[in-house]
């Protein structure tokens, strides 16, 4: 009998020791991102999925609660020999990156650890955000987006609009009437939304903001926003916020232009489509409301969005063991699995076009909840690619953001001409350029 | 005679300093240093290399007209915040210090805004300050659109600077205090004898015998408003609207960190330096000297 318990228990020990032993065995590496809330729970998921889906690898995916923060801390920890396997970088924040050489390019990383991946498949306009300016794609796609407008149908209803508004005047004869019918708000507006105000305007009407096909060509590249139509854009902007059709919305004011849009207190906003899941999940239950491509000027040949959102960057410095674990990651990601489910439990668009017909071809898109999301898809491949959609690509651009954001301001609230607003802009962001390449002289542009 | 104690060993002493020394090296001057390396180069973020530039960083900083706005506006920003605290703090420590019904509990009470963290005072101040739903927004039902610090530039400075100011008061509080109850009884007492009023005693007597209190706190002060601002702004306006509450410390910030201007923002920080180094000094060298009554 005694025998017998001590026999059971060193089988069970023995038996432990080999439960245990392929899990410390897997190779650790780390994964920093810059997402929070909701949609931190939301990566948590995948990685759960990938240490779930095999045994040889294990993610320790952190986060560092907004893309800025991770930014900084993936920059610190760099500099210290202390970084990640992966960090998720915002796409301002792209170019930095791209210059200072601390990372493994993805075709390198999955072609060096026997992984094949048909980089064509991936949405073109995503992939060339992302690519050199020789087409070699240097990030992983991961969570794409990009702006679309939002509708509260009962306030079109009311005026007895049929469909949603396909175009500006379409916009603006809309929040007019909006406003005789008794809505207070019609366009919810933050002048520091530059990203779907101005820059989706200028890639979407073809409008360049700066020279060399937005600093594709080359560091030497000039602001030029203040000679396109964006010019007459801000100015409309302006007209319609004095006749209070378009109203400030901000944290500043109280109320961010989207909790205004789902709570009912204003009719229309523009946003990320990434915002869809998250409307669906906190609209107030008697809002009613759909989401539409940015609209565009009558008889404009529209063009592509630009592609929102962050890529997965692989940093220099750590072990092959590692790069193996970052490989099989990427690749997990990349299966049609995967990219449907990380698309349906965020807004996120799927990167790839078999993941994307894969989802249609379900009937995803059929119904309501997700209705609606191929719209975004539809507006990042729409029309033949320019130079002036492929992505941005100038240096200290999210300083830049902050300078548009107060010639827009500056034009709303302090009455400054729009063209001295924007020439002012364009004055500061070119001496930014200047300062950024001299801190790069010498280095050559991918 | 002179009575000192010295060792004789000459390494003991700095052994027994070592420790301290180290820590002062470690987060004092090795930044300091850092900073200074980078205000002369033109530094990567990622760290991939940098250029020796001289003194470029600092005459492209001293040809801004906006950075000398932002050292302008950090300059009215000092000098309000500091003097509304310490009338705030003075005001109530004269009361306090008389004798009156419940002295005691003002005493503790008044020092409780020193021990909140700015960025929860910052929060707590936004809303009562909120054009729409605050406290201060109600006057915008009287004549509407009078207030609104997230449009209008110079509201939503003075609503930092009140907060500030507000936070500050504890701190200038207890020094005031302190320093009005150091003044001996007698000489308050003998000049009422003489029929001075409370407020003439207070203008004649008390006001000029806390001088030196008063100048010492005037430094902290300022040099508080020039550092300390940075949680306040961050959670309050975050530089807006169009910078109009961008002072010397959030610019830092904001290019540094968010910017990745880090040549830039070192060279601003080593201006921000000279500049509380300049305070301190006049602190010790003349204030601590020349202002002595006994």
């Amino acid at each position: 009998m005694k025998r017998n318990l001590l026999l059971t228990a060193a089988l069970a020990s023995a038996l432990a020791g080999l439960a245990s032993a392929p899990a410390s065995a897997a190779t650790k590496f780390d994964f920093w991102y810059g997402l929070s809330g909701d949609l931190s729970e939301r990566v948590q998921d995948v990685c759960k999925r990938f240490n779930a889906s095999q045994t040889d690898y294990e993610i320790v995916c952190t986060s560092q609660n907004d893309y800025d923060t991770n930014l900084q801390n993936t920059i610190a920890a760099f500099r210290a020999n202390k970084q990640p396997t992966i960090t998720q970088i915002f796409d301002a924040g792209t170019l930095d990156l791209m210059l200072s050489g601390a990372y493994m390019p993805i075709g390198q990383l999955m072609s060096e650890n026997g992984y094949k991946i048909d980089w064509d498949n991936y949405l073109k306009g995503i992939r060339s955000y992302y690519s050199t300016s020789k087409g070699e794609l240097l990030s992983m796609p991961f969570n794409s987006s990009t702006a679309m407008i939002y509708y509260n149908t009962d306030a079109l209803a009311k005026i007895g609009f049929t469909g949603v508004p396909q175009t500006w005047e379409e916009v603006e004869d809309v929040a007019r009437r909006e406003k005789a019918a008794g809505y207070d708000c019609p366009v919810a507006f933050d002048p520091t939304g530059v990203w779907q105000w101005f820059e989706q305007f200028s890639a979407i009407h073809n409008q360049p903001i700066a020279s060399n096909g937005n600093g594709f060509g080359g560091l030497n590249a000039e602001y030029v926003f203040n000679k396109t139509k964006f010019v007459d854009q801000l100015t409309w902007y302006k007209k319609m916020f004095d006749e209070g059709l378009f109203v400030h919305k901000s944290k500043a004011a109280g109320e961010t232009p989207n909790d205004a849009f789902i709570n009912g207190h204003c009719q229309i906003t523009s946003s990320s489509v990434a915002d869809h899941g998250t409307f669906t999940k906190q609209a107030k239950p008697e809002v009613h409301w759909t989401m539409a491509m940015l609209p565009v000027w009558a008889g404009t040949d529209r063009k592509n969005s630009f592609v929102g959102g962050a890529s997965l960057w692989t940093l220099k410095g750590k072990s092959a063991e590692e790069y193996k674990g970052a490989a099989a990651f990427f690749n997990f990601l990349a299966t049609p699995e995967s990219a449907e489910f990380w698309s349906t439990v965020t807004g996120y668009v799927p990167v790839t076009m078999t993941g994307f017909e894969a989802m249609k071809a379900k009937g995803f898109y059929d119904a309501a909840p997700y209705k609606g999301r191929e719209l975004a898809i539809a507006s990042l491949t729409y029309g033949e690619a320019t130079e002036n959609t492929h992505g941005i690509r100038l240096g200290n651009y999210v300083t830049m953001r902050k300078e548009v954001g107060d010639a827009i301001s500056q034009v709303m609230f302090n009455n400054v001409p729009v063209q001295q607003a924007l020439d002012t802009a364009v004055e500061h962001g070119n001496a930014l350029l200047r300062k950024f390449e001299k801190t790069y002289a010498g280095v050559q542009l991918p | 005679m002179e009575r000192r104690a010295y060792y004789r060993n000459k390494t003991l002493p700095w052994l027994l300093i070592a420790p301290q020394l180290l820590l002062v090296f470690v987060f004092f001057y090795w930044p300091t240093a850092q900073a200074l390396y980078w205000a002369v180069t033109l530094e990567q973020p990622w760290g991939g290399g940098n250029a020796f530039v001289g003194f470029d960083n600092f005459m492209l900083l001293f040809a801004d007209s906006r950075y000398w706005a932002t050292v302008f506006r950090s300059g009215i920003y000092a000098v309000l915040a500091t003097g509304l605290s310490m009338a705030g703090a003075l005001t109530l420590a004269l009361f306090a210090d008389r004798q009156l019904k419940g002295t005691r509990l003002f005493q503790s009470v008044y020092i409780w805004p020193y021990a909140i963290a700015a960025p929860a005072a910052g929060v707590a101040f936004r809303f009562m300050f909120s054009p729409q739903a605050g406290l201060v927004g109600m006057i915008n039902q009287v004549w509407p659109g009078i207030w609104d610090p997230s449009v209008i530039g110079w509201q939503a400075l003075l609503m930092v600077i009140v907060c500030h100011a507000w936070l500050g008061i504890g701190y200038n509080f207890v020094f005031f205090l302190a320093a009005l109850q150091m003044i001996p009884r007698t000489i308050s007492e003998a000049g009422a004898m003489d029929g001075a009023r409370p407020l003439q005693r207070m203008l004649d007597l008390q006001l000029p015998l806390i001088a030196p209190t008063t100048f010492f706190l005037l430094i902290i002060n300022l040099i508080s408003s020039f550092t300390d601002s940075f949680g306040l702004i961050d959670t309050m306006t975050e530089g807006g609207p169009v910078g109009a509450t961008e002072l010397m410390v959030y610019k830092i910030y904001f290019d540094g960190f968010k910017g990745l201007d880090y040549s830039g923002a070192a060279a601003q920080s080593i201006v921000l330096m000279v500049l509380v180094i300049a305070l301190t000094f006049i602190q010790f060298k003349w204030v601590e000297r020349r202002i002595h009554y006994t």
